[in-house]
């Protein structure tokens, strides 16, 4: 396990980083930035099969409008993620909130594919529904749950990482 | 800016029950921060989809004044909390806020992106016409966008500058 974080923390994109020193808050801001917009969208998102907000509006609009926003801003946040973290693989292998947010992040894939593929497989169907089935509401709630997580973990990590020093 | 007025101001600040409240307890300030993320999100959310649709990129098949109105609250709303936890933070350590020139950026952009969501909104939210944007609000549009991405970056270099 060890050998393949010095293996990626020793890879060029993560000695650029080391090596610039200002490098690493302009990835930072891009990855809070594309955070802050996966969020955005998925709450909204989240709060009609809530329940909370949009009522008057069918999921399957909302979802479809919003789902290019958050899959573009997912995969920035996920790039810009992994540079971060192979410029100090080691230490944030070992942090409990990195280690808790990817764990998050696993269970809202997950909440995701069931919402996908079983629960909401026929979002058309609810087309003229102003309160979804209790099974979406859940789903919705889940997936704000996480989330919020997700964004606590984040930040958390910044004020707890501590040095793991390698001899490469 | 750095005059010695605001230097003053940093040290009444620091001097403050506060001050030393926020000092001793470790977990406020993250936790404000994660609240200013979260607000922030609402607020990047909303001018994205509202600017999109100036820019005709995003349900252009309904009026602005239908979009400004389904995402306005979502813009406005969370400023109240940004002000709070953004005060909270400075009053914690006002020194390396206050006088930091991305702070003092950031502060700028904002007012900027305020006054032009502000005047895009007066100007489309009662035309209800399928009417498509003009040859000011498309640019002003994209400078909104692009004060946005500047106060996010301006943000996170705080603890760097």
């Amino acid at each position: 396990m060890n050998e393949i974080l010095i293996l990626i923390y020793g890879n060029p994109i993560a000695q650029t980083i080391r090596e610039h020193e200002s490098l690493f808050p302009w990835v930072e801001a891009l990855h809070v930035l594309a955070i802050t917009l996966v969020i955005g969208s998925i709450a909204l998102v989240d709060l009609r099969l809530i329940g909370i907000r949009g009522i008057n509006r069918p999921i399957s609009n909302i979802s479809k409008e919003l789902l290019p926003v958050t899959w573009i801003a997912f995969l920035i946040a996920a790039f810009t993620g992994a540079i971060l973290f192979t410029s100090n693989a080691l230490s944030y292998s070992q942090n409990f909130y990195f280690i808790s947010k990817i764990a998050l992040l696993a269970l809202a894939g997950i909440n995701m594919m069931c919402f996908q593929f079983i629960i909401g497989r026929n979002l058309e169907s609810w087309n003229h529904y102003q309160q979804l089935p209790a099974s979406a509401r859940i789903a919705g709630a889940i997936s704000l749950t996480l989330w919020i997580s997700i964004i606590v973990c984040g930040r958390w990590i910044g004020f707890t990482l501590e040095p793991v020093l390698v001899a490469l | 800016m750095r005059n010695s007025a605001l230097l003053d101001f940093c040290y009444f600040l620091e001097s403050t029950e506060l001050n030393a409240a926020i000092q001793a307890n470790f977990w406020i300030v993250p936790t404000m921060q994660t609240l200013h993320i979260l607000a922030m999100a609402s607020v990047l959310i909303g001018a994205l989809l509202i600017n999109l649709r100036i820019l005709s990129l995003h349900a252009k098949s309904e009026p602005i004044a239908t979009i400004i109105t389904r995402y306005k609250s979502l813009v406005w709303f969370p400023l109240p909390i940004l002000l709070i936890t953004g005060c909270i933070m400075i009053v914690g350590e006002p020194a390396r806020s206050l006088t930091n020139p991305a702070f003092q950026i950031k502060m700028v952009m904002l007012l900027a992106v305020l006054f032009i969501t502000f005047f895009l909104q007066r100007k489309w939210q009662k035309d209800h016409s399928y009417a498509q944007t003009d040859a000011t609000s498309y640019p002003l549009a994209m400078l909104s966008l692009g004060l946005w991405v500047g106060i996010v970056a301006a943000g996170r270099w705080i603890a760097y500058a």
